[in-house]
């Protein structure tokens, strides 16, 4: 065990890859000799030369084509998009190429492509460079997509996505980046698509990832306070989606609250609230309710940033609200 | 560093007349799996649309020919004949178009989609330029693994205008990448004529910008691509990177199945049939004394395969519902 930052665990992870794995190499814009604009790939180029940690043009759908050929070769391409709103530049080689390419050639073709990406709002971005972009994908079968929100489950996470057969889109909130946590390196390899329990409750279940997830986690610790028991769950991953996970825990509480970052129109935390009353209505006590950025692109002024995105308060008033209902 | 050719000269010696044989076996049966195809598309055995290459069978083959079966190839959605000329088999290509169980692609991806990696043919792309950055993953990974596999892209003109064709020839170029980009220049964009859409005529010129080779040659002869693409398989072999071919060519047939063509003009229409890559082939063959009646021979007998061919695939059955269930995360 040892404690590390968000950037550091990821970075950690990346170094071991290329370590143990020939077919491991990372390419994006500034990754190399700058380090990546958050300096998450820093050190790599020095420790693995350049024909390993590639800088590219700034040509997005190059970055994402050249992973994907790679990766049909047998290669374990990591690429990065520096901001992953950029990803609306390559939308077709993620969503046509790379999420298809196993499908359409009726499985002859595997690619096991990462792409990292940088998403989240509350740094001041504006509209362009602060989005939650991960639910652009989620009508794209054939991507999986993990979103981690604790160093821990980054390090475990990005392990998963590089030794994984499918391409798999890894988001990394830019306002975590700092964040510390520890990390296991001798642990089992994660598996994509298992939910974890971040705080056990009876009361409520309040689903949350990345930025959300550590709000989610300060409301819950006021909520203790007043004697309201929340259980906080971070799927990990959008796709694979762990319902089950969620399930089991409203077999207890009864009460589902949704915490997001993203606008609620095509969010995955109205996917995970129609897929739960769809398939188990019954164990709900109570409407379940969501807690989320508004329908409007991200705004830049502070006061206006602030007031967009959920904060704990918001979220306890949610909390008290289902209590009541 | 470029150097435009429109005539490029005879240096077809490289070439036997057995191998001549060969490549005109291959361009007749693309000819006449088209037709088949075709037909089997009026016989409403066929979904969707269906993109033929008809007319321009003497690019893929002879650009093919050139290279080796570990070499790599991404083309259209205008693929059957790059497909064919890869080595895909006739029948479980026939298949796939028909959606069986037993095509290329356990019926999932059809016309537009055809892949045999069994054969390096690593896909159809059906968005327009969309494959040429995975040909630079692809020679990407031929250079990182130490591999002197080549990889060659087909596209057409109408995808020079895209972005993602500049990005991949740009980076290919700093890379130092072995990639062929052979562009098949067949005049239209769909249904647009080039010099409505494109402010140069000889696209190869773009080559100038990334600092690689661009060469334009008449790919209306199989001999002529034959030697382009080897003489660029040696440059990317040998780590000198990416070249871009231009291959003036012609669609025998309209866009897809229900276009007629009707946007160009006859005259021009008559002066390419004029100019059919098989006659020219069949010609360079009676020069070399090869007898009119072996010629007609080979004919018959490809005529024979595809036909075979055509009938097992349509007997074949389809796929179980179910299995649309497979080959994806979902």
């Amino acid at each position: 065990m040892s404690e590390v930052t968000f950037r550091g665990a990821i970075q950690q992870a990346l170094a071991e890859a290329l370590e143990s794995d020939d077919r491991v190499f990372l390419l994006g814009e500034d990754i190399a000799a700058a380090g990546g604009a958050f300096k998450v790939t820093e050190g790599l180029l020095e420790r693995f030369g350049r024909e390993r940690v590639l800088d590219t043009p700034i040509s997005e759908q190059a970055i994402i084509g050249t992973a994907v050929g790679a990766a049909l070769r047998g290669l374990r391409p990591v690429a990065e998009l520096m901001f992953a709103d950029f990803s609306g530049v390559c939308f077709d080689q993620i969503a046509n190429q790379l999420a298809k390419y196993r499908y359409v050639t009726g499985g002859q073709a595997r690619v096991p492509a990462t792409i990292r990406m940088a998403n989240g709002a509350g740094g001041g971005f504006a509209a362009q460079h602060s989005q939650t972009v991960e639910n652009w994908f989620l009508n794209v079968p054939g991507v999986k997509i993990a979103v981690p929100g604790s160093p821990a489950d980054a390090y475990d996470l990005m392990h998963a996505s590089i030794v994984d057969e499918d391409p798999v889109l890894f988001f990394e909130h830019k306002l975590m980046m700092n964040v510390k946590g520890d990390i296991e390196p001798d642990r089992e390899p994660a598996v994509l698509g298992r939910a974890c329990v971040v705080r056990p409750g009876t009361d409520v279940t309040l689903v949350a990832t990345q930025l959300m997830r550590v709000r989610a986690d300060e409301a819950a610790e006021t909520l203790a306070e007043s004697g309201v028991s929340v259980e906080v769950i971070d799927p990990r991953t959008l796709v694979p989606l762990d319902v089950a996970t969620v399930l089991t825990s409203l077999e207890r509480t009864g009460r589902l609250l949704v915490v997001q970052e993203s606008p609620f129109a095509g969010s995955w935390g109205a996917t995970l609230i129609a897929a739960v009353t769809r398939d188990a209505l019954e164990l709900l006590d109570a409407p379940p309710r969501i807690v989320c950025g508004d329908d409007t692109p991200v705004p830049y002024a502070g006061v206006m940033e602030e007031a967009w995105l959920p904060t704990p308060d918001r979220v306890v008033a949610a909390v008290e609200e289902l209590m009541r209902a | 560093m470029t150097t435009t050719e429109d005539q490029p000269g005879a240096k077809q010696a490289t070439v036997s007349t057995e191998q001549l044989l060969d490549l005109l076996r291959s361009m007749t049966e693309i000819r006449l799996f088209e037709e088949e195809t075709q037909r089997l598309f009026m016989a409403n055995l066929v979904r969707g649309s269906t993109h033929l290459c008809s007319g321009q069978e003497a690019v893929v083959v002879g650009a093919c020919a050139a290279l080796r079966p570990e070499d790599s190839m991404l083309c259209t959605y205008r693929g059957h004949g790059a497909l064919l000329a890869k080595g895909a088999p006739l029948d479980r290509t026939f298949a796939e178009i028909l959606g069986k169980a037993d095509g290329l692609c356990r019926g999932k991806g059809g016309s537009m989609h055809l892949t045999d990696l069994s054969c390096g043919a690593y896909g159809s792309v059906a968005t327009v330029g969309a494959h040429l950055p995975i040909a630079v993953g692809l020679g990407f990974a031929s250079k990182y693994t130490g591999s002197d596999d080549v990889c060659i892209c087909f596209f057409g003109d109408g995808a020079t205008n895209i972005g993602a064709f500049h990005e991949a020839l740009n980076l290919a170029a700093i890379w130092k990448l072995p990639v062929i980009f052979v562009c098949e220049n067949n005049l239209y964009g769909e249904y647009t004529a080039l010099h409505l859409s494109t402010p140069i005529e000889r696209l190869a010129d773009r080559a100038a910008s990334f600092g690689m080779p661009g060469i334009a040659i008449d790919g209306n002869d199989v001999l002529v691509m034959f030697d382009a693409v080897a003489a660029a398989a040696t440059r990317a072999r040998a780590g000198d990177g990416s070249t871009l071919i231009e291959a003036l060519t012609y669609r025998h047939k309209g866009h897809s199945r229900a276009d007629p063509g009707r946007y160009r003009p006859q005259a021009e229409v008559d002066g390419w049939l004029k100019r059919d890559p098989i006659d020219i082939a069949r010609a360079a063959l009676s020069e070399r004394g090869v007898e009119q009646s072996a010629l007609d021979e080979l004919r018959q007998a490809a005529a024979e395969r595809v036909r075979d061919a055509a009938n097992r695939a349509v007997a074949w059955h389809e796929p179980a519902p179910e299995s649309r269930l497979e080959d994806v995360w979902a």
